[in-house]
């Protein structure tokens, strides 16, 4: 069996869940296995009808009241019930912050470690090859896991399209759960101080990364953004620094936006940041690192120094 | 107060990677090193906690080769109190479940009230030797911590995580407990001249061990650079300013955006 953590936030789904059954039944596929949907809640939950809909053989819901909202705790002590009443030969889940965090500690519980964040998985004689990328996007890592399952892979957001789980119909599932007293107390989520600036309308973008260097260039790029009729936003180094608004920042953390025209400027392209951007139309990057990450995502790139570019593109678009 | 931060070489973020002859890692023998990013605000977080507590003791534990000496170093002039260096061969060879076992091993005694790590490694990017370590230790975790409420600490610890898009929660913590911390949660102060010269008399307890193998583990096949999956445009032939002229004009004229 391939079982599939499914993630919501009060029985509303987080959608790269459908991400992980995509990826889930493509393993499937290959492994000859059957697939199963594991859904943790406090109470009954509508989520799991939905899920049902999809080509899978059940949908287990790990009902406690402890599940009610996320603790790393309750959820390994559910998970980890179901994997040892199933014994699944992988369990497949989104990279999401919510894995990142319970995933690695489900994984050590039964001696095992995750095989994080993959971008691709393929088959090579009847072995599975899961490909990371290491090196802050530079490199590319084929991995291959030893020993016997139940082993833990997590794929990057984009990695499977949600579109291509197959839909079907499969049976629904309660099982009441022992989780133990969680040794954390969560609060309730919340967003800082509404976003003053709604980047997600902006037709052109110009975005700024560590490669602006100090506070006072930033009137470089702010002069670009003037010319071009554009927004300005940043990498999350340029708002922990507080010399833009956190409400600028772009990225897993950030605003997701795609604007006509992104223009990437001094920034590498780290996964965090392209999941906020990747659906631009028009990606443009200047970066002095001919190897950065952002030049694979660019549809127009340059190579050198974004003090020299800047000043002659706005001369250009001055001139008409 | 005891608290364990654990701090990581990696190879510098400017650096040339070159792939190593059997293609399952980086040639690091000429690869400049520096401390992880995240692992960098984990100790300035531990040193802030220390300082607000008024009492307490900071140790820094690594994990790797002999030169990571240097990521200790550092940690001490910046004002951390002692350090466990856990001397591997190539720390890039044990999986992540290996590295947290062994440095496990060598921590448990310590019963530190808090143990900090930065929240991945800018190499292998596992993001998980902090969680796997809390489970081995039997404490519990947070991870992609954005503030520590340093004035809650007191048997428990309330931090506030970064969850997605601009959300967030706090926590509360009972100590012991294993904190992974983001980048940028505070300004890293700068080793002083006087911080450097009192880290020469500083404790580093060298610990040699020998890893066992993992049955479980992964193993790295094959190291490549990224295959592209765009034709991207390289314009101006490294001539910046000749890129921005044409830049325009295809703006205008090509992608018809401008
Ligand atoms: C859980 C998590 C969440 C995160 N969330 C986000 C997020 O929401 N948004 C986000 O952006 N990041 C996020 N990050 C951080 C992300 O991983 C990267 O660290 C960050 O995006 C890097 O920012 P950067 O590209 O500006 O800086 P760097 O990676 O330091 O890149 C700077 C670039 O500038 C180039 N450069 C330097 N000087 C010049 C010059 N003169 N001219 C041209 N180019 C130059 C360099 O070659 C380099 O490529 C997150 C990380 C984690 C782990």
């Amino acid at each position: 069996m391939i079982l599939v953590f499914i993630e919501h936030k009060d029985g509303v789904l987080n959608k790269t869940s459908l991400e992980a059954i995509a990826a889930a039944q493509n393993i499937a596929g290959d492994t000859g296995d059957s697939v199963a949907a594991m859904i943790p809640a406090g109470s009954d939950i509508g989520l799991a009808q939905e899920i049902a809909g999809y080509d899978i053989e059940k949908v287990i819901v790990a009902k406690n009241d402890k599940l009610g909202t996320y603790t790393p705790d309750g959820y390994t002590d559910a998970f980890a019930e179901i994997i040892r009443k199933e014994n699944p030969n992988y369990v497949v889940m989104a990279h999401t912050y919510q894995v990142r965090d319970f995933c690695p500690k489900l994984a050590a519980r039964f001696g095992k470690e995750m095989v994080g964040d993959c971008i691709r998985y393929s088959n090579e004689g009847g072995q599975l090859v899961f490909t990371r990328r290491i090196f802050l996007g530079k490199l590319d890592a084929d991995v291959t896991i030893k020993g016997e399952g139940p082993y833990f892979v997590t794929f990057q957001s984009g990695a499977f399209r949600a579109d291509n789980a197959a839909a079907g119909s499969a049976a629904v599932e309660t099982v009441d759960v022992e989780v133990g007293d969680p040794r954390m107390v969560p609060e309730e989520p919340f967003q800082e101080a509404k976003a003053s600036v709604d980047l997600t309308k902006s037709e052109v973008i110009v975005a700024i990364g560590r490669g602006i260097k100090s506070e006072e260039n930033i009137k470089v790029a702010e002069e670009l953004a003037e010319a071009l009729g554009a927004d300005i936003a940043a990498s999350r180094p340029i708002c922990d620094s507080e010399w833009l608004p956190i409400d600028r920042q772009i990225g897993s953390s950030g605003q997701t936006v795609a604007p006509k025209l992104y223009i990437a400027l001094g920034i590498s392209g780290a996964i965090q940041h392209i999941v906020g951007m990747k659906n631009s139309g028009t990606i443009v990057a200047i970066n002095k690192d001919s190897e950065a990450p952002i030049f694979d995502l660019a549809d127009y790139g340059i190579v050198g120094d974004l003090f020299e570019a800047v000043p002659t593109m706005i001369e250009e678009i001055q001139k008409g | 107060m005891k608290i364990i931060v654990l701090m990581k070489q990696v190879a510098n973020k400017d650096a040339v990677l070159r792939i190593r002859g059997d293609e399952r890692w980086i040639d690091d023998s000429d690869v400049s090193q520096q401390t992880n990013e995240s692992d960098g605000y984990a100790l300035e977080e531990a040193l802030r906690t220390k300082e607000a507590k008024g009492e307490g003791e900071v140790i820094v534990c690594t994990l790797g080769k002999p030169s990571a000496k240097t990521v200790i170093k550092d940690a001490l002039a910046r004002g951390a109190d002692r350090a466990i260096h856990i001397l591997v061969e190539d720390e890039n060879a044990l999986s992540p479940y290996q590295i947290s076992k062994a440095i496990a091993d060598n921590i448990r005694e310590e019963n530190a009230d808090l143990v900090f790590t930065g929240l991945q490694s800018d190499d292998a990017s596992h993001g998980q030797t902090g969680v796997i370590l809390a489970e081995l230790l039997d404490i519990p975790h947070a991870t992609i911590v954005i503030e520590v409420d340093r004035e809650s600490i007191n048997g428990s610890v309330r931090v506030k995580r970064e969850l997605e898009s601009g959300w967030y929660q706090w926590f509360e913590y009972k100590t012991p407990s294993l904190l992974t911390i983001q980048s940028g949660i505070s300004q890293i102060r700068y080793a002083s001249l006087k911080g450097i010269m009192a880290a020469k008399k500083k404790e580093v307890r060298d610990v040699e061990v020998s890893v066992e193998d993992f049955e479980s583990g992964q193993v790295v096949q094959k190291v490549y650079m990224p295959l592209k999956t765009k034709q991207t445009q390289i314009l101006g032939d490294g001539d910046a300013k000749a890129g921005a002229v044409e830049l325009i004009a295809k703006l205008k004229d090509e992608a018809r955006v401008l």
